[in-house]
């Protein structure tokens, strides 16, 4: 296991220069010197946020030496200030010589879009699991041609079309939930549990959004897998051990079915960093999306470095987490026979 | 074939997808006004007669632009595939083939894409190259390879040591030979419901991308940008959302049943 | 509805959810139609697309930036209702005889919210700071002009020109005087100040969710007097639609919007317009149609009055603004003095259009376009993502295409545009707007040393008459003068045709009824100029819980 741990661990080193690598690149994508890419129209700034550039990033040295000095600013986890006029912090918050606290862009959007995606990912999961099994038990019945179109629905439907047809209705029409944003105006007056039922309250609707494209897919995986394994030789003993068929299913084939989705929630993690540009401006939410989204209009190069090396450094960690849960869990791999 | 015929979801699949298909070609014929054709005295019209999708803020016809956004719809689903699949058949055959380190790399490179936010990078491109139909294909396509890649690569690692494989080699195929006549026909199936499954998304991010305004620009009517044209009236304006919202929908549902039926179908483990 | 039957196959799946965190906020229907008199206290939501970067309005630049710190710090003199000077910080202005010297007298007893007091130091202050070359804003050159700059004492502040100066005025009308005491040892470009100001006007800063909204509370030290609404909050909402739905929903007090939603959406609801008032003002900002006028054909002015007669305006405001909007013939505002009424905007006539064309020496070929040696006439509009200009693009596109000009349209985000295009003069003609100042000055626009990269006459526009009328201009003191240069100004450049102008449309709000004080019809200076004095009656209020 320690081996294999130290082995994962080693891979990822090629892996974080090779993300370092495309990350820098971007900032290069843009034609002409990025020195000229600034979203202003005046002569004036834009002369002096040059000079800003060329020193912070050494555009007077050679692509390769350029590199390199940012990569050990990285390293650091210094990625500098952004672009923009209030120039607060890519990543994490500054104290200024007053002990003035800045805080950090990363810092404040990551955790509104952690928040919403983990949601997103339980439920994603455990509708998955249930539909999954249901449409394996009951393979080729009605059951699981609804579900099947169902799950599909959700996800060919244009998430911003259905999220502004479901504001309107349950915000506008009915004023069931709130429409936008993430607070209600009051919330400072509100208890804490009060505040916990408002905050969900906002955060229905967008999770609702979000889950419902994911469910296809780990659905269908899962009653594929159910499928694969209702049909091997352990079940089949199972059964003619005269085990009852729920504790089969349930017990024997569903946990077999379960584990490799340890896998897939690893590979779920761009998107849960990422968040959605589109939900996140629809619904109003300040999360890494939008985040991202505006600083790429107004070509904040620090803040579009900073997020997508932070977004894939964090997903390799979480792959990493999940191989290893993965490991933990299957007793072969935990014994070496694979890998 | 017959299978096909008695998988009721895969069938309703193939039914949308060649209607869309037909509506797009046909569209020439089919569309009642020039989509471009501008009237400012009949600007959003209710479905009417006249109009049978109603007209959007420049009077323009609804119908006639639907139509000729199907095929824009269409050429971006499979260009940006086209280009997907291939990178995913080229690599995905180099490292199944020749394994060892070419295999190692390659594989890396995958993980490497695939821990980095894909529609991220897809906007960050877009927007630094401008964007346009042709830019947006080939970034949807290169952003989405990775799938194909390692499936190519799985299916060959399997075939690999198969006995007609094994034969092929001995007898002094070259390795293009063996690649091309034994190992990619017999590994026709996941690419293809894979690509499928990938026109279904590549219609989906054309979508998200009008959204941000940095879809196929104007006046080149896409569903993308009607539909995102109609949400600022959605309260009014029905016909301008719910007709691209429901072709998009049914499109892309359209490509996930198919996809998902041949699956089923062709896939050999079924077969029981 | 049509989508019924939709959300009806979603209503079960959701019902479960929405069960939990159901609740009732049903209200008693409010009385919009009574009369009230003017009531302290209550909250005004309102709503921003983007949020503000800076408070600092000299370094922001941004338009949210700049309307909340509107709120916040004063200048020392603003315009009034009617669009003429009137006293701020400074009760009173002498201008010297030689009209080179202006001396500020700075009201007595005035406090910044923090309870320092507010002086002549602090206008100092702010004035070195504004033409310092380390600090990062775009607006130093209109200060850089003061020669020098001295405080006789707390009370007095002068400044003396190099040159006489006509928009001085305007430009101390725009300057936000900020704390010295406060800012004297911070870095301007970056300081904690910028997000957590204090200022000396009717609001201040009450509490800023980053991304979510900035709330401002009434400041009982202000020195223009307490305004009547205690909270304003500006709500980011991003998406136009959504801020729609939220103003639909009582959630949101105002919103600008669009000529669909004035002209089509509130007509047919009446259960909107019985709680939603809709304004309408002149608005401030012009769109036109702008050649490379260096670039051939642009540069032949007859290929540029040709295009002029061949774009229908009435058309596009018809079609784009739904009416609400007016056609221009100079770069000022309608009905103020500054726009000369004998100016006419080039009619649509087609026939006049080609036979300029003709007489250039283009003829139209086989397959119908415009052709002069060989080469046809083809063009590329330019414009940023905007709906309204890509449709006025695609309007115009098609009556050049019908006598015989091939045109097509690009549409980019603003910092590709600024920086591939504009930046770099590789363009034939784009389809941007200017907005409408209150002085007459258009020296960085239209003056032939203004063409360096980044600066505004990126169309290349020279004209030497145009030139001495614009210098000329910035020194004339005498208003009705000036009228006159700028008439004469406004003449030229429509008969030299270096852009086309299109539209200036109306300013669109819609705002809440509950909200009372708004004066019609708007005034010279819009709607908003009295925001202080609106007030919500407290029967009209929503439940509030505390309202401080």
């Amino acid at each position: 296991m320690i081996t294999y741990l130290i082995k994962r661990i080693m891979w990822m080193i090629p892996m974080l220069i090779g993300i370092s690598l495309i990350s820098f690149f971007i900032m290069h994508l843009a034609p002409g010197d990025i020195t000229s890419t600034e979203a202003s129209f005046n002569p004036k700034a834009s002369e002096e946020s040059r000079q800003r550039l060329r020193e912070t990033y050494n555009l007077d040295k050679p692509v390769m030496v350029q590199y390199g000095l940012w990569l050990k600013r990285i390293v650091q986890l210094d990625f500098g200030s952004s672009f923009a006029s209030h120039q607060r912090p890519v990543l994490w918050q500054v104290k200024d010589k007053n002990g003035n606290i800045s805080k950090g862009l990363i810092q404040e959007a990551l955790p509104i879009t952690l928040l919403i995606n983990l949601f997103g990912i339980v439920i994603i999961f455990t509708i998955s699991i249930i539909l999954g099994t249901l449409s394996a038990v009951k393979k080729n019945t009605w059951v699981d041609k609804a579900i099947t179109l169902f799950v599909f629905i959700g996800f060919a439907i244009p998430g911003f079309w259905l999220a502004l047809l479901l504001m309107y209705w349950t915000g506008v029409n009915h004023q069931w939930l709130p429409i936008s944003g993430l607070h209600s105006l009051n919330y400072q007056n509100l208890s804490m549990f009060s505040q916990l039922i408002d905050l969900l309250k906002h955060l229905v609707l967008p999770v609702f959004i979000s889950s419902l494209s994911g469910l296809a897919g780990i659905s269908l995986y899962v009653r594929n897998g159910m499928l694969e394994i209702l049909n091997q030789d352990f079940i089949t003993t199972a059964r003619s051990k005269g085990l009852n068929e729920k504790k089969v299913i349930f017990i024997h084939a569903l946990k077999n079915a379960i584990l490799p989705l340890i896998t897939i929630v690893g590979l779920s993690i761009p998107g849960l960093i990422g968040g959605s540009v589109i939900a996140e401006s629809i619904f109003s939410i300040p999360g890494m999306g939008k985040l991202f989204y505006d600083s790429v209009l107004m070509r904040d190069f620090p803040v579009i470095m900073g997020i997508l090396t932070i977004g894939s450094v964090l997903t390799l960690i979480g792959n990493l987490i999940a191989d290893l849960g993965y490991a933990w869990a299957d007793p072969r791999v935990r014994k070496g026979i694979i890998k | 074939m017959k299978k096909f015929i008695s998988n009721t979801l895969a069938m309703a699949g193939l039914i949308i997808i060649t209607s869309v298909l037909v509506a797009a070609i046909t569209a020439p014929i089919l569309s009642p006004y020039d989509p471009n054709f501008i009237d400012i005295e009949s600007i959003l019209m209710a479905p009417s007669y006249s109009h049978i999708m109603g007209t959007d803020g420049l009077g323009r016809d609804v119908f006639s632009r639907m139509l000729y956004g199907a095929q824009i719809s269409l050429l971006v689903g499979f260009v940006a595939v086209g280009i997907s699949t291939g990178i995913g058949i080229l690599l995905g055959s180099i490292a199944g083939f020749y394994r060892g380190w070419i295999d190692s790399l390659i594989m890396r490179i995958v993980d490497l894409m695939l821990s980095i936010p894909s529609f991220f990078l897809i906007l960050a491109v877009i927007a630094f190259l401008t964007p346009s139909i042709w830019n947006i294909m080939i970034v949807i396509g290169l952003t989405s390879w990775m799938g194909i890649t390692r499936l190519v690569r799985a299916e060959f690692l399997s075939l690999r040591n198969r006995e007609f494989v094994l034969a092929s080699e001995t007898m002094g195929s070259s390795d293009a030979k063996i690649i091309l006549l034994h190992l990619l026909p017999n590994s026709m199936t996941p690419i293809i419901v894979s690509s499928v499954l990938g026109i279904a998304s590549a219609v989906l991010v054309e979508s998200g991308l009008s959204f941000l305004g940095l879809g196929v620009q104007a006046p080149t009517a896409s569903w993308g940008n009607i539909l995102t044209d109609g949400k600022e009236y959605i309260q009014f304006a029905w016909w301008l959302s719910l007709f691209p919202g429901l072709a998009i929908l049914l499109t892309v549902l359209g490509y996930n049943l198919l996809g998902e039926g041949l699956r089923d179908i062709l896939d050999p483990k079924n077969k029981q | 509805m049509v989508y019924t039957k939709f959300k009806f196959s979603l209503n079960t799946i959701l019902l479960c959810i929405f069960l939990v965190s159901c609740t009732d906020n049903k209200v008693g229907a409010p009385n919009y139609a009574g009369n009230y008199s003017k009531e302290d206290g209550g909250r005004l939501i309102n709503a921003m697309t983007g949020e503000p970067s800076n408070l600092i309005a000299m370094i922001a630049g941004d338009s949210a930036s700049s309307a909340i710190a509107g709120n916040i710090f004063n200048s020392l003199l603003k315009y009034n209702e009617q669009l003429n000077y009137a006293p701020e910080i400074a009760e009173s202005w002498d201008i010297s005889s030689d009209q080179k010297t202006i001396t500020f007298r700075i009201k007595k007893g005035l406090t910044w919210s923090d309870g320092s007091p507010l002086t002549s130091k602090d206008v100092m202050f702010t004035w070195k700071l504004v033409t310092n070359p380390n600090t990062r804003t775009p607006y130093g050159s209109d200060y850089q002009l003061v020669k020098k700059a001295t405080t006789p004492d707390a009370h007095t502040f002068t400044v003396t020109y190099e040159e006489r100066y006509a928009p001085a005025l305007d430009t101390w009308a725009s300057l936000h005087i900020l704390p010295e005491h406060l800012l004297k040892n911070e870095d301007i470009n970056n300081t904690y100040f910028s997000r957590n100001p204090i200022g000396s006007s009717y609001y201040m800063l009450d509490d800023w969710k980053s991304g979510q909204q900035v709330a401002l509370k009434a400041n009982p030290l202000s020195i223009n007097g307490k305004a009547n609404i205690n909270n304003l909050i500006s709500r980011v909402i991003p998406d136009t639609s959504s801020q729609f739905l939220e103003l639909t929903a009582d959630n949101i007090d105002l919103m600008s919007i669009n000529p669909i939603q004035y002209q089509r959406v509130f007509p047919n609801r009446a259960d909107l317009t019985k709680k939603i008032s809709l304004y309408k003002e002149m608005g401030n900002g012009y769109t036109y149609l702008g050649f490379n006028n260096k670039k051939a054909p642009f540069n032949d002015v007859r290929v540029r009055k040709a295009l002029n007669y061949a774009i229908d305006k009435d058309e596009i405001i018809k079609g784009v603004l739904l009416g609400l909007g007016e056609p221009l013939s100079s770069p000022y505002k309608p009905g103020t003095r500054w726009n000369n009424a004998e100016l006419k905007p080039y009619p649509y006539n087609k026939n006049k259009a080609i036979s300029l064309l003709q007489e250039v020496g283009y003829h139209k070929n086989d397959n119908g376009f415009l052709e002069k040696n060989g080469r046809v006439l083809k063009f590329e509009i330019l414009t940023n993502q905007n709906k309204q200009r890509e449709m006025t693009a695609v309007i115009i596109q098609r009556r050049l295409k019908e006598i015989g000009i091939d045109v097509s349209i690009r549409v980019i985000e603003w910092a590709s545009f600024i920086n591939q295009f504009i930046k770099t003069g590789e363009f034939d003609v784009v389809l941007l707007g200017w907005s409408l100042s209150l002085d007459p000055d258009q020296y960085n626009i239209w003056h032939s040393s203004q063409q360096g990269p980044g600066q505004f006459n990126f169309l290349g526009y020279e004209n030497k008459s145009v030139d001495r009328l614009l210098e000329k201009g910035r020194m004339e003191l005498d208003v009705n003068k000036r009228e006159k240069i700028y008439h004469e100004f406004s003449t030229i450049l429509l008969d030299d045709s270096p852009i086309v102008y299109l539209y200036a449309g109306y300013g669109l709000s819609a705002i809440n009824k509950r909200v009372r004080g708004i004066k019609e019809p708007s005034p010279p200076a819009g709607i908003y100029h009295n925001s202080h004095d609106w007030f919500i009656p407290k029967t009209l209020r929503r439940n509030e819980i505390s309202d401080n």
